[in-house]
């Protein structure tokens, strides 16, 4: 276990260089001269070879990249363009928002996932189980922008009651916009984690369904374990396994699909912050973003992996 | 020797079973009239291929069909009572307790997330409702009795760190842990080593004196009959076919699939030159079932009268064959009733 | 928007006549109801984008400032927008946008994607972990981020819109192909071929790509719709295709603007775009089934 975590550790280090590379190079596939455009197009000639004296972008490829790696293993990322500050400042707090809008996303798409997969599975083919799937096909192929934009035109601008029906309220029950209060927490979490929840739904229930079939399931019911038991003990076990994995990947999905929700609720978080700097063309603010965003998709399926590895070593000895 | 039976007091007597098998548009019969009775303290092995509907029979009597399988038919009386007439509650509070399991995977008939302390302590929890503590020292205890060596290190590492014959072991452990009266072994060797085999096997034998159960052993394999059972009945495409004693079976088999079976095994008495007769042809579809005796296809002795099902007839020595040859409206060649006999 | 589903075959491959196969197949997917239906709507929304645009009741393009957002009405089925241009006729021509998108970057994606992985499981070796390691750096970019990334670089057009998916859709495909020709080539009748003298190319054209074929057909729907998920993610933020083109993305982020006063803007392409994927999806999963050896039915 332990050699596995460390060989694992070390096979992140390519990747990583990797990440680096592509970020790097992102700059240099701008069509034309980087510097030019991001002074602007009708900047003197003078502040353009300013720009590209300081990015250092009149040393030979090589040599930039080395830089541009010690600087980012120094936690340097360079300075935003527009507001002169450096890009690990600019991201700061922005970062700590969109981690805790993917975890509460995560969290939610986890639970709801496992529950409607456990439920359909049980019952296969039942009323519950087709309609819960339907539901988890609509919810896997729908624009989460889309669904945000909904979700406030419904609930946060405030439903169309008529006054006269009591206790339902058609002032907004949440807010529409930014973070931090409960009220405007609800509806992105919801936005960002149905696409997870119908995605792990999905996977939970072809797991169980698997895992229903397995031999020792039919020897825990010879042996008389009550049928709550054989499910929820002897099955689910097993069958969460896989289901790890998906969480996994979801994540990437998630920290994706979080520019596009913080953009609906003009939320201030990382992904509001990389839409802003690609159109204020600030490169170095677009680059910062995206190797952070890439490095904690990276760890988080570091973790991933290894807890599988755990939960499957009892199986996958030989 | 046979009039024995009759004296004993059995404890399961399995009566018109029928188990079928539902798909999109067909009924299979898997298991289609099954009639048999298990006397007390003995084993009785029911022998057959694959798809013969041996192992359905087995699961049947422990209600653990499942979809799109159902048992639509007959009676299993366990101890006077039909089990086909209790609650879903109540059969759950017989299995593992009065009637237990053993099945032919052992590699993946354990739950490889849980530790073998925790599989067998389950049974005790269920069935006996014994704490934590208790159940792990009965559970060892349990581990000696199948004779897994160092049972108090063995009890808490996972399936995927014993041989597939401990792990059997284990499952024997699991079915035997509250002291069953009727052990069901579903082809418990089958997927085991030759010398580990015999030592399951032994085992089995050995702690079913101890325990005073009786046993039914499935399995396609005669030369396990011959060792362990007193009485066999074999099973051919869902039906009885034949039921005797184990001597009479090896000594005067009657039915033409037996006669073949018996055949096809390696003689170690006569010299056979060239090959081990076979039983020409394959065993039907069990979507295309033959109307008549299901095993007139293959039958070097059918006639027309084959065309129609034969009932399953005892003889005086509490024989039981399924075959037109043994009845009085046999028309074929009477020499067959013999050369049969003198095949053997 | 998910990240791709990964879903390597892992069976190996069983020899059969192709004409058989294909029976066998043709058998399983009919009873598959819902990839059917998936299959019909994806042949009507083709022929929609194809005649679509000609019978539509309104220019998509015409602007008319006194019929501005404009709830649905028998006139306008699925109202107007803030131009007064009408919203059904307009998603009628989006259609097209959508489906070009889908199907061409999910195209180059796969004809990329499959060329790596031959090269990769066949080759094997130094190539092998070469490729693979950064088909891994690819997939560490979380969801749509590389996409925005390449777009952010290349600005925002449907054509790099198209080649941002592509790339970010290519180690899914590397990855399928790769585990299925390494299934194959360990099969021992590829050695006898071999022995015989058969070229590279041939066992490739020959033995392996047919048998990667299912996985990727399946992984190629499935993918189109994240590949459209994903394109009208971009186009709504502003990326992708630009305002005037009735692109259901661009549609949706008109109709940003006005959820208080006309929450139709925006409510109907959005349902377009669930719609096509929910299609692409349905056949995809029928065709994983229908494809899948184990599959019961």
């Amino acid at each position: 276990m332990f050699v596995f975590i460390i060989r694992r550790i070390l096979q992140t280090i390519p990747v990583f260089l990797g990440v680096t590379i592509i970020v790097f190079s992102l700059m240099h596939l701008i069509p034309g001269d980087p510097a030019q455009i991001m002074a602007g197009e009708s900047a003197p000639a003078e502040q353009v070879e300013n720009i590209r004296e300081r990015l250092g972008l009149n040393d030979p490829y090589p040599v930039q990249y080395w830089n541009y790696l010690s600087n980012v293993l120094q936690g340097d990322l360079g300075n935003s363009i527009r507001s002169g500050r450096d890009v690990t400042t600019e991201i700061g707090h922005r970062f700590w928002i969109t981690v805790e809008l993917a975890f509460y996303s995560i969290v939610l798409s986890v639970f709801l996932g496992l529950i409607a997969g456990i439920v359909s599975a049980v019952k296969q083919y039942s009323f519950r189980d087709v309609t819960l799937m339907l539901i988890a096909l609509f919810g896997l192929s729908m624009p989460n922008f889309w669904l945000g934009l909904m979700l406030i035109q419904w609930f946060a601008i405030g439903l169309d009651v008529p006054s006269w029906i009591p206790f339902i309220d058609n002032t907004a029950w949440f807010k529409p916009s930014g973070w931090g209060s409960f009220q405007q927490i609800v509806l992105p979490v919801i936005t960002l984690g149905t696409g997870g929840a119908a995605i792990i739904a999905r996977m939970t229930r072809s797991s169980m369904l698997e895992v229903i079939d397995q031999d020792y399931i039919r020897t825990a019911r010879a042996k008389g374990a009550k049928e709550r038991v054989v499910i929820y003990r002897h099955a689910l076990k097993n069958a969460l396994i896989p289901v790890v994995t998906v969480v996994g990947l979801q994540f990437g999905g998630l920290l994706g699909g979080a520019v596009l929700t913080e953009t609906v609720f003009a939320i201030n978080g990382m992904g509001k912050l990389v839409i802003d700097a690609i159109q204020a063309r600030d490169f170095p603010l677009v680059q910062g973003t995206v190797l952070v965003a890439s490095l904690l998709f990276v760890l988080v399926n570091l973790i991933v992996d290894i807890t599988y590895r755990y939960l499957n070593k009892r199986i996958d000895f030989n | 020797m046979a009039n024995e039976s009759q004296n004993f007091d059995n404890i399961l007597e399995i009566k018109e079973l029928q188990t079928s098998f539902f798909t999109e548009d067909v009924e299979i019969k898997a298991v289609d009239g099954v009639t048999f009775d298990l006397p007390k303290g003995k084993t009785v092995g029911i022998v057959g291929e694959s798809g013969s509907g041996k192992s359905i029979t087995s699961l049947s009597i422990l209600r653990l069909i499942d979809r799109p399988g159902k048992i639509v038919g007959g009676e299993i009386i366990f101890k006077g009572e039909n089990l086909l007439d209790k609650s879903n509650e109540e059969m759950r509070k017989i299995r593992g307790n009065q009637i237990s399991m053993i099945f032919q995977e052992p590699m993946t008939s354990l739950n490889p997330t849980y530790t073998i302390g925790q599989q067998i302590g389950e049974a005790y929890k269920i069935h006996e409702g014994l704490n934590k503590a208790e159940a792990r020292k009965k559970s060892i205890d349990m581990l000696k009795l199948v004779g897994i060596p160092s049972p108090e290190k063995r009890i808490d590492q996972y399936p995927h760190e014993l041989s597939g014959g401990m792990r059997q072991r284990v499952m024997i452990a699991i079915a035997l842990a509250c002291n069953p009266d009727l052990l069901i072994a579903d082809e418990p060797t089958t997927a085991l080593d030759v010398t580990i085999q015999a030592q399951i096997l032994e085992l089995i034998k050995e702690l079913q004196e101890k325990l005073d159960m009786s046993v039914l052993l499935i399995t396609h394999d005669l030369g396990v009959v011959a060792e362990t059972c007193d009485y066999v009945a074999v099973m051919y495409c869902g039906k009885i076919v034949e039921y005797t004693d184990v001597k009479t079976l090896f000594s005067n088999p009657q039915h033409p699939y037996t006669v073949g079976l018996i055949n096809s095994l390696p003689s170690h008495e006569e010299d056979i030159e060239g090959d081990l007769p076979i039983i020409k042809g394959m065993v039907p579809n069990p979507t295309n079932l033959p109307s008549g005796c299901r095993f007139a296809p293959r039958c070097p002795y059918a006639t027309e009268l084959c065309n129609t099902l034969p009932e399953l007839v005892t003889d005086d020595n509490n024989h039981q064959t399924r075959c037109w040859i043994y009845t009085d409206e046999w028309n074929g060649s009477t020499e067959v009733k013999t050369y049969a006999e003198r095949n053997s | 928007m998910g990240q791709p589903a990964i879903n390597e075959q892992k069976s190996i491959p069983i020899k059969k006549k192709k004409s058989q196969r294909f029976k066998d197949f043709y058998k399983k997917f009919k009873k598959n109801k819902a990839a059917v239906i998936g299959a019909i709507l994806i042949f009507l929304f083709i022929l929609i984008s194809i005649i679509g645009p000609f019978f539509v009741p309104y220019d998509p393009g015409a602007v008319s400032p006194t019929n501005k957002l404009e709830p649905p009405s028998s006139d306008h089925w699925f109202g107007t927008d803030h131009h007064g241009r009408d919203i059904f006729s307009r998603i009628i021509k989006g259609m097209s946008y959508t489906l070009f998108v889908g199907f061409s970057s999910v195209f180059l994606g796969l004809i990329v994607g499959t060329l790596l992985g031959i090269i990769s499981g066949y080759y094997g070796g130094r190539t092998d972990s070469f490729i693979m390691r950064c088909m891994d750096v690819l997939l560490a970019f979380p969801g749509i981020l590389l996409a925005l990334a390449i777009v952010s670089v290349l600005g925002g057009s449907l054509r790099n819109v198209i080649i941002a998916i592509a790339v970010f859709s290519v180690p899914v495909f590397a990855r399928i192909v790769r585990g299925s020709t390494l299934a194959v080539r360990k099969l021992e009748y590829i050695d006898a071929i071999k022995a015989l003298g058969a070229s590279d190319s041939r066992i490739i054209f020959k033995h392996i790509l047919p048998n990667t074929i299912s996985p990727l057909i399946v992984q190629a729907t499935l993918t189109i719709a994240t590949a459209i998920l994903t394109a009208s993610g971009l186009s709504f933020l502003g990326l992708g295709a630009k305002p005037p083109t009735p692109e259901w993305g661009a549609m949706l982020s008109d109709g940003r603007n006005y959820l208080y006063q006309a929450p139709h803007v925006a409510f109907y392409p959005g349902m377009a775009i669930v719609i096509v994927v929910i299609a692409f999806n349905i056949l995809g999963d029928g065709l994983r089934d229908a494809f899948d050896p184990k599959s019961k039915k």
